[in-house]
């Protein structure tokens, strides 16, 4: 990725509001020409100032209110200006924000799960802020500079072609010197970005387990750890703010070193005879307000490229490719009927399926399994065989990597997404829920669900007598991270959740692992009433609560290597026989 | 933000005065270079001097270097000090974000402390650069400038001040204005950075639940709300450079009129005039920038707010002083003295009356339904609350007389739940004892039921370990955990439902394996399954935070009709009396 194709990206993003650059561009015009004409003014007021007692007063007074007016034009047009400027980047930076969030939703879960949290968020707070400043100034300077420069070249080329096309051509010398610049420090700055990430990473995993640090007194320890990665960023921060600040006092210079060649040059043809002195002094101005919005760029290079720098690591994200888009649905051949008289069947297929995370170590291998609707299928095996990784397969947070996994008779791979989770309720082991009050969190998988259907979704969750303890009932607010609630609650609301969003095919991963088994038998029961006629996978170490089960899949390593009831299984005095029998020695 | 640069920038006193010296040195050679130019136009060109001329446009280059170096040497200040400060900062308020209690994080939030650690931080350090490079160069210019002006004409100088006076008053309205601006998009971007993190760490639920859209929708308000508070109060700092504007020409306005008045009568020339003017617009050139550097300031003293917000922050658990690692010879190992704790000031008693003591060696059961206070209880033992009433005594101390390191060292514990670290195995292992060699570690995970599958990683030891552990299993994770409390024998250990992921035969064999394998450790097992501490030398049988049973396995059955429920549902009664 180069710096110009950043650029672009990013103002491919403010295309959309080409009318404030538009706009932004024509008050730039009016405003600097006026701050360009007000001197002229002044000068000319002062001109009918003769002599004593010969001021001509009334010339004096017209051309005031030509001032006056002036001024009032500069300030009304420089402040559109400024507004147009922030209305650009501001709502750029919200397009931006927009997408990236819209990423997080979009691409393949394993992108979310192999990179770190604090540095994705990173991206979305800092360095999405970071472009917006940039675009600021890029806006602000790019356009007052290249008004200033036509007009003052316009005025130079009337004085004196020569010297003016000399200055034209030396000047640019400075923006090479900052592009050099620029080019020699670019790394760091991206390293400087890189590092902010680390560090929000960083920050992110060890404030957010502060339970777990306290725990081992790893606080001196996660501090000297702290201390290297904020180390590392002083000194890369250190080299790309010095880098980045040389470039405007060297650009000055390069333009102080071309106003004296232009002065002596100018000079010695002032002596030849080839230009006025007042020629040449005039022209100096002018030499001098020309070079001063490249002084002015190279002010704001530091900003800008860390600008450039964030860009890059907004748009890497934002280039990410997203999940294999949805196909869809052929006509007649998956007709997906919601209405309540006619569940769906639920049939589930697993048609030699294959799957791995990396490449190297295959996880399931030529699994094969066919599920009758209404069936309640329980998924048990040793840690780590595999048991999660079939649902996540089901769900599509995965695509298998061979084979095909049908339901009610289509490869899932040809039903959108949101079609075919909406057909699963899902509980997960790890218990998820927002910031918001206890009804907000229960509602989201059915908005439309009454209050009366809540209450009764958490009564058969076993979580309205809690829930009815706490101060404000439905309306607590549950704080970040729910920390004001149990492992073991959390839980029960998300099955309150599950529940009221009455899906046609249930997945509970360990979904009761965290309460008290009193509890969990009622929940249970509770969830057996629900899922009469629909299909249901359970995974649970719990041998107790799957004995009812129609089927039970014993894994291990990927493989099913037992199936049947609990009663046939036991008989067989198998995997599954000693898995059972270990839990009363 | 005074206070907080008064405590950093004290570090960098040398570059706080060499940097805007050299500064005011390159401002007063950028001023002599015309004045050079001038005489080369008066002398080298009027006497036709090109010896003058060449001579005086060399002065001109030389003056061009030595502006150049002492550039330099202000930016490499301003650097020095701006990065610095940054990092100083950064450091103590990690490190002071590590003394805060629980509470006290709860209440600031992860997404916020973020935040601040990064972009509030950035803010503040930006502001300090341009201190440097900035501050000193518009002050020389406008006093030099209104100095100059009382020279001229004393009583026309008295416009300067008036001048003065209203552009320090409007920079003041903008500034107060625009503070509470800031300070809400600072807060608005910890909302972008909290609905960021949720939709992370929730991922999987908002896939399943097809939420992405309610969810993008979430956001955008948010970050439509950012972005319109953005915009109002750039509408606000838009205002600060056309007023200045207003306010300088409208002087040069009124020095024109009057001095017209004057030259009238004969008291001032032309000439001063246009020198008068002139000051002026030098003011104004000055002052723009100042402008700019009022919007920079007032957003980072938005953001030093918030910092000092954290710095402010007080813990509320604060350590002992006792920081030796003795234990004594009693055979008692943790005492509950009556201890009641509540989550909240006038909130219900998550604890009541829990009295209790637990020997050397002894294996402590501690279960009960759902929200009963099972885990409140045993997060008295290493502090991370403080019980409101009642005392917590490890070893026959007050907890609250030792150091947290003296406690915590002897305290193992393994939360509900299972987070890892990014970074290997081994360093995940060694956060209870840094010193603690290989034949530990396996020992711990052989103990831990986890020296099987670690072995079978490619890496063994050195295998690598995602942020939360995410590339290993829920069961795998609970394990390394299980086994991380484990490395170096603590001597009381606390299990915080933390066999939930692992399958019978697995908790079986973990748990003979502790009980063998180390010694004297008091162990603390929450749980939900009667089966796994069943066999502990005393179980705590909680009820809505009352104890309602302590005794062994059988007493309780006999006696305690809670238990005795528990019990049932999940054994038959032959096996529960087995």
């Amino acid at each position: 990725m180069k710096k110009t194709s950043v650029l672009k990206k990013v103002l491919r993003y403010s295309a959309p509001y080409l009318p404030y650059f538009v706009l932004a561009l024509i008050c730039a015009v009016i405003s600097v020409s006026l701050t360009l004409y007000i001197p002229v003014l002044v000068g000319r007021a002062i001109d009918n100032i003769i002599a004593q007692g010969n001021v001509n007063f009334g010339n004096i007074a017209e051309i005031i209110i030509y001032i006056l007016i002036a001024i009032g034009g500069v300030a009304l047009f420089q402040w559109a200006m400024n507004y147009c400027t922030n209305a650009i980047s501001y709502k750029t930076v919200r397009d931006l924000r927009r997408d990236v969030f819209k990423k997080f939703n979009t691409t393949p879960l394993s992108y979310i799960d192999s990179h770190p949290h604090g540095d994705l968020i990173s991206r979305v707070v800092n360095d999405v802020d970071a472009v917006g400043d940039g675009l600021i100034q890029m806006i602000t300077q790019l356009f007052s500079g290249v008004v200033t420069i036509v007009g003052t070249l316009i005025f130079m080329l009337s004085i004196d072609v020569k010297i003016a096309l000399l200055v034209v051509f030396i000047t640019p010398l400075s923006l090479f010197v900052a592009a050099f610049i620029g080019k020699l420090t670019g790394k760091r700055f991206r390293q400087q970005q890189e590092l902010q990430g680390e560090i929000s990473g960083y920050v992110e995993e060890y404030v957010g387990n502060q339970q777990i640090v306290k725990a081992f007194s790893y606080e001196e320890r996660s501090f000297e750890n702290f201390e290297k990665y904020n180390d590392r960023l002083y000194t890369v921060g250190l080299k790309a703010q010095i880098a980045g600040a040389l470039a405007n006092p060297c650009t000055r210079f390069v333009n102080g070193l071309v106003y004296a060649s232009v002065g002596i040059f100018g000079a010695l043809t002032a002596v030849s005879g080839g230009i006025t002195v007042g020629g040449l002094s005039c022209f100096l101005t002018y030499a001098n307000q020309y070079t001063k919005p490249f002084n002015e760029v190279t002010g704001v290079l530091t900003q800008l490229q860390t600008a450039v720098a964030a860009a890059k690591r907004v748009f890497q994200v934002l280039e990410e490719p997203a999940e294999t888009p949805d196909k869809e649905p052929a006509k007649g051949d998956n007709a997906i009927d919601k209405t309540q008289d006619n569940p769906q069947k639920g049939i589930v297929e697993f048609k030699n399926v294959c799957f791995s995370y990396s490449q190297n170590k295959p996880l399931i291998e030529d699994f094969s399994l066919k599920v009758r609707s209404g069936e309640h299928i329980a998924i048990v095996g040793p840690t780590g065989c595999g048991k999660t990784t079939l649902i996540n397969l089901l769900m599509r947070f995965y695509d298998v990597t061979g084979g095909e996994i049908l339901v009610d008779g289509t490869d899932i791979r040809n039903i959108p997404r949101n079609d075919l989770r909406s057909r699963f309720g899902m509980v997960l082991q790890d218990s998820w829920l927002f910031e918001g009050t206890i009804k907000e969190n229960l509602l989201y998988g059915n908005e439309n669900a009454t209050d009366e259907q809540v209450v009764a979704a958490a009564k058969h969750a076993y979580a309205h007598s809690f829930i009815m303890r706490m101060e404000k009932g439905y309306d607590t607010v549950i704080t970040r991270d729910g920390s004001n609630l149990s492992q073991g609650q959390k839980q029960l609301l998300c099955i309150a959740r599950a529940m009221l969003s009455n899906p046609s095919m249930l997945i509970l991963d360990e979904a009761t692992s965290s309460i008290d088994l009193l509890t969990e038998q009622r929940v249970q029961k509770a969830f057996a009433k629900m899922m009469q006629g629909r299909t249901s996978f359970v995974v649970a170490h719990r041998l107790s609560t799957i004995k009812e089960s129609d089927l039970i899949l014993v894994m291990n390593k990927g493989n099913i290597v037992e199936q049947g009831t609990h009663e046939e299984l036991l008989e067989k005095k198998g995997f599954y026989y000693d898995l059972y029998n270990s839990q009363f020695a | 933000m005074v206070k907080l640069f008064k405590k950093y920038l004290k570090y960098y006193k040398p570059q706080l005065i060499i940097g805007p010296l050299c500064k005011l040195l390159e401002a007063i050679f950028e001023l002599i270079v015309p004045l050079v130019m001038a005489s080369i136009i008066d002398v080298g060109v009027a006497n036709k001097d090109t010896d003058y001329i060449i001579r005086m446009g060399g002065l001109m280059v030389l003056l061009g270097v030595v502006g150049l170096c002492s550039a330099l040497v202000c930016q490499f200040s301003a650097s020095v000090a701006s990065q610095g400060c940054g990092t100083k900062m950064r450091n103590d308020l990690f490190r002071h974000i590590n003394s805060l209690s629980h509470k006290e994080l709860d209440a600031l939030g992860t997404p916020s402390l973020i935040t601040r650690m990064t972009n509030d931080i950035n803010q503040v350090q930006n502001a300090i650069a341009m201190l440097i490079r900035l501050v000193i160069r518009a002050p020389f210019l406008v006093i030099g400038a209104m100095v100059m002006a009382m020279i001229i004409n004393l009583k026309l100088s008295l416009i300067f001040f008036a001048a003065a006076l209203l552009i320090a008053l409007v920079l003041y309205v903008i500034m107060s204005k625009s503070v509470p601006f800031f300070k809400a998009i600072q807060k608005k971007l910890d909302k972008v950075s909290l609905v960021s993190r949720e939709n992370l760490s929730g991922n999987r639920v908002i896939r399943a639940f097809s939420k992405q859209k309610q969810e993008q929708k979430r956001f955008n308000d948010i970050s439509e709300d950012l972005s319109k508070t953005s915009i109002n109060v750039g509408k606000l700092s838009a205002l600060l450079s056309p007023m200045t504007f207003v306010i300088t020409n409208l002087a040069i306005v009124l020095i024109v009129w009057l001095g017209a008045k004057d030259a009238d009568s004969g008291i001032i020339m032309s000439g001063d005039i246009i020198a008068l003017v002139n000051y002026m617009t030098q003011i104004l050139l000055a002052m723009v920038v100042v402008a700019n550097l009022v919007v920079l300031f007032t957003r980072a003293s938005a953001s030093a707010d918030r910092i000092n917000a954290v710095f402010d922050t007080k813990p509320s658990v604060i350590q002992g002083k006792d920081g030796a690692l003795t234990t004594d010879n009693s055979a008692e190992r943790v005492r509950f003295e009556n201890v009641s704790f509540a989550y909240s000031k006038d909130g219900e008693n998550a604890l009541d009356g829990i009295t209790f003591s637990a020997k050397k060696g002894d294996f402590i059961g501690i279960i009960g339904t759902t929200g009963s206070g099972k885990s409140t209880l045993v997060n008295l033992i290493p502090r991370f609350y403080d019980a409101t009433e009642g005392n917590v005594f490890v070893d026959g101390k007050n907890v609250r007389d030792y150091t947290f390191e003296a406690l915590r060292r002897k305290i193992g514990i393994v939360p509900q739940k299972s987070v890892l670290f990014s970074g290997t195995i081994r360093e995940n292992l060694k956060w209870q004892n840094p010193e603690a060699d290989d034949e530990e570690l396996w020992k711990a995970l052989s103990v831990a039921q986890a020296k099987e599958f670690v072995q079978e990683n490619d890496g063994g030891l050195d295998a690598y370990v995602a942020q939360g552990g995410k590339n290993f299993s829920g069961g795998q994770r609970q394990r390394l955990c299980i086994a991380r409390a484990l490395v170096s024998a603590p001597e009381i250990l606390i299990l915080d439902d933390s066999f939930s992921a692992l399958d019978f035969a697995t908790d079986a064999r973990l748990r003979k394996a502790i009980k063998e394998e180390t010694n004297g450790t008091t162990a603390f097992l929450v749980s939900q399954r009667c089966s796994t501490i069943k066999n502990a030398d005393m179980i705590i049988v909680l009820d809505d935070g009352k104890p309602a049973g302590i005794g062994t396995h059988r007493e309780l059955f006999e006696n305690c009709e809670e238990y005795r429920a528990i019990c049932l549902t999940q054994l038959s009664k032959e096996e529960a009396l087995k």
